[in-house]
């Protein structure tokens, strides 16, 4: 095993020593970290761009997310809604029976079973339409967000950067080290591969939709 | 078979693009695909002010870590091993194709879920694992008809593109059992997720590939729209990730760059549907056993040479192919290399050597509009010259070579151009001699020795007043 580690490397550095390449520049050209807008523009291309890739999104005030996750559940008609074990009290609905994930308990067959799951977000990127899940508070883990057929995502404004970079740096940030995995999200899944043509919903939740709250 | 099958052409491009080129079906079915992603592309592409930033900054961010590999694999070897996972070195492809069905053997694994992955086509997995009795399971819709149907990919990023939907419908009743189906496709694709559900449930090992690692922290990137990527790097006890070594990044901070290149190049998104990326083991979430197999195959071959270098920065979005006009008729068979277009006719012969794809990198008219379109600035053309001059002095060594039409002929021709006399003298031959085969100032056929210049292309006739004559005349 080792043997063809030290060859590799020995074959990349004889490569390398054989035809030196010119030095890369150190900086980075100056693309954009960021596009000047007032965050609530933000919110408002979020909602748009998200929407674009057939999510359904809805946004209310601060304090409405309550009836707005009981009125997306009951027009879906979710009877047994997956949730992480860490979701604000007051998202939680009544009238519907809640299989609870407190330390994977969940087996992959319950969460195929299930008419839907319920989570946060780590935040959202407005530029893409992207909701992003690192495993962290309100999420679970990723199996939560992948088996069932329904997803319904609640996003804080306040969740909300403008372009990839703000994700990539926020990601990076404290908690980081932890490493947890992150699943970026744009709107259900998809698959153009027979004739080019957009089927939305192949294996991953084949609806998303999304409560922006604030 | 050789090691290399999978990469190298058996008979010469031009003989394999004929044969496609009587294919309407596939024209007309490449025809559609390559407009409407082109047109996808510019739109998200024209979106971004900053594109051509992003584009010095992604080719900036593949040379920083392939100007300095082995440093860059050694730092990506500590980080995932810190993050529990296991590194494995493979020289070439019987040696990862060892390292995998070993794994899986080892933990007595009779079937393995796969999402899509041009690496392990590129070493054949799925034979190796049958070879011993594993079953593979492709989980990407087109792989899963490419490989229902027993054929190989005609596009990167949609490689069951030849085939219609109607074909389909009867690949599906056969190999599937599902009797009632329609041709409609979406009806195809939930046939497609009721089969591999209940393979993802019961996956105990899967065997993905990577779009991109992170050296500084170990972190492992693929990008997908399906969701089969998602089952398979979450659901199974056991995850195998073959990567070839040039697809490291130094720095966690480089995604910012790439995942706004990759989408848009690639399927002409703002962002595809999911990206996930994951670091060694996580415990309670996805596979508890996660090895990362690191694959040369040639590729420090190529990274041997100061110009066809830059290959290795390649990102496999599929840009090249949707703007290419030979790839757009003659189709991704024809390359008869698991990386066709513009960016397999400079790969393939450098990581196979060019005395093995002598033919490729004369696939292009080297109008440069690969080279537009690449999200990490390879310039294909100049590669493509460059490896033309390879490929001719490769043929050159020894004497059928030295002696052969071609090379006389041009040795003739620089004789003749070199020197005015000779080359009016020449002028004047050649307008008589060429009159039986003139037809509207056009020759489509020279004769014996010559037939070779125009098999594939109309040469234009001597004209009857060269502009020298015009210029003196009217001196």
């Amino acid at each position: 095993m080792s043997s063809a580690r030290e060859e590799v490397l020995g074959r990349v550095r004889a490569a390398l020593a054989a035809a030196p390449p010119r030095p890369v520049d150190d900086g980075m050209p100056a693309y954009r970290r960021s596009d000047g807008e007032p965050h609530e523009a933000h919110v408002a291309l979020f909602i748009e761009r998200a929407a674009d890739y057939r999510a359904e999104v809805r946004r209310v005030p601060r304090g409405a997310e309550g009836e707005a996750i009981a009125d997306a559940l009951r027009r879906r008609g979710v009877r047994r809604l997956a949730v992480p074990s860490d979701l604000p009290a007051d998202w939680l609905p009544a009238g519907v029976e809640l299989l609870v994930d407190r330390d994977g308990g969940l087996s992959h067959a319950e969460l195929d079973a299930s008419d839907g799951v319920l989570t946060g977000c780590a935040l959202a990127i407005a530029q893409t339409g992207t909701v992003v899940l690192d495993g962290g508070a309100a999420q679970g883990r990723r199996a939560l967000t992948l088996l069932p057929d329904y997803h319904l995502c609640v996003v804080d404004a306040g969740q909300i950067v403008g372009l990839v970079p703000e994700a990539i740096e926020r990601l990076a940030g404290p908690g980081a080290e932890e490493r947890r995995p992150v699943t970026f999200v744009s709107g259900p899944s998809a698959t153009s591969d027979i004739e080019l043509n957009r089927v939305e919903g192949v294996h991953g939740p084949r609806t998303l939709q999304i409560v922006v709250v604030g | 078979m050789s090691d290399t099958a999978s990469l190298t052409p058996r008979v010469p491009f031009p003989e394999a693009a004929r044969e496609a080129l009587r294919d309407t079906q596939l024209r007309r079915n490449l025809g559609k695909a390559t407009t409407t992603i082109r047109a996808k592309r510019h739109a998200v592409v024209s979106e971004l002010p900053d594109w051509a930033e992003l584009r010095d900054a992604g080719a900036r961010i593949k040379d920083r870590a392939l100007h300095r590999l082995d440093e860059q694999l050694l730092r990506l070897e500590d980080a995932v091993t810190r993050a529990g996972g296991a590194v494995h070195w493979a020289r070439d492809a019987a040696e990862a194709n060892g390292i995998v069905t070993g794994i899986a053997q080892r933990h007595g694994v009779r079937e393995v879920v796969k999402v899509k992955s041009i690496t392990t086509e590129e070493i054949r997995l799925n034979e190796s694992l049958e070879r011993v009795g594993i079953e593979p399971v492709e989980t990407d819709l087109a792989e899963l008809i490419v490989q229902l149907a027993g054929d190989t990919p005609s596009h990167i990023l949609v490689p069951a593109i030849h085939k219609n939907r109607a074909e389909i419908r009867e690949l599906f009743r056969r190999k599937l059992g599902v009797r009632e189906l329609t041709d409609d496709p979406a009806a195809l694709a939930e046939a497609a997720r009721r089969y591999l559900r209940e393979r993802f449930l019961r996956a105990e090992m899967a065997v993905s590939g990577a779009n991109f690692a992170v050296a500084a922290t170990g972190t492992v990137c693929v990008v997908e729209s399906e969701g089969n990527g998602r089952m398979c790097l979450t659901l199974p006890r056991l995850l195998v990730t073959v990567m070839g070594i040039e697809k490291i990044i130094p720095e966690w901070a480089d995604f910012e760059v790439l995942l706004q290149l990759l989408p848009r190049s690639s399927t002409g998104e703002r962002m595809n549907p999911y990206t996930s990326l994951w670091t060694g083991v996580t415990p309670g979430d996805g596979p508890q056993e996660f090895h990362l197999v690191l694959l040369d195959n040639g590729r420090t071959r190529v990274l041997e040479d100061a110009v066809g270098r830059q290959a290795l920065r390649c990102i496999r979005c599929s840009a090249c192919l949707n703007v290419c006009p030979v790839y757009e008729r003659a189709g991704g068979h024809a390359y008869q290399s698991v990386y066709p277009g513009p960016i397999g006719a400079i790969l393939t012969p450098q990581l196979v050597g060019i005395e093995h794809a002598p033919s490729l990198p004369f696939a292009s008219s080297l109008c440069g509009a690969c080279y537009e379109a690449c999200p990490v600035k390879i310039d294909i053309p100049t590669v493509l010259v460059h490896l033309r001059g390879k490929a001719v002095r490769a043929g050159r060594s020894g004497l059928r070579g030295r002696f052969g039409g071609e090379s006389l002929g041009m040795a003739a021709l620089g004789r003749t151009f070199s020197s005015r006399a000779r080359y009016e003298r020449a002028q004047r031959v050649a307008r008589q001699a060429q009159r039986p085969l003139v037809r509207d100032g056009w020759i489509e056929r020279l004769p014996g020795a010559l037939s070779g210049w125009t098999a594939a292309r109309d040469l234009r006739a001597v004209p009857s007043q060269s502009f020298r004559d015009w210029w003196r005349k009217r001196a």
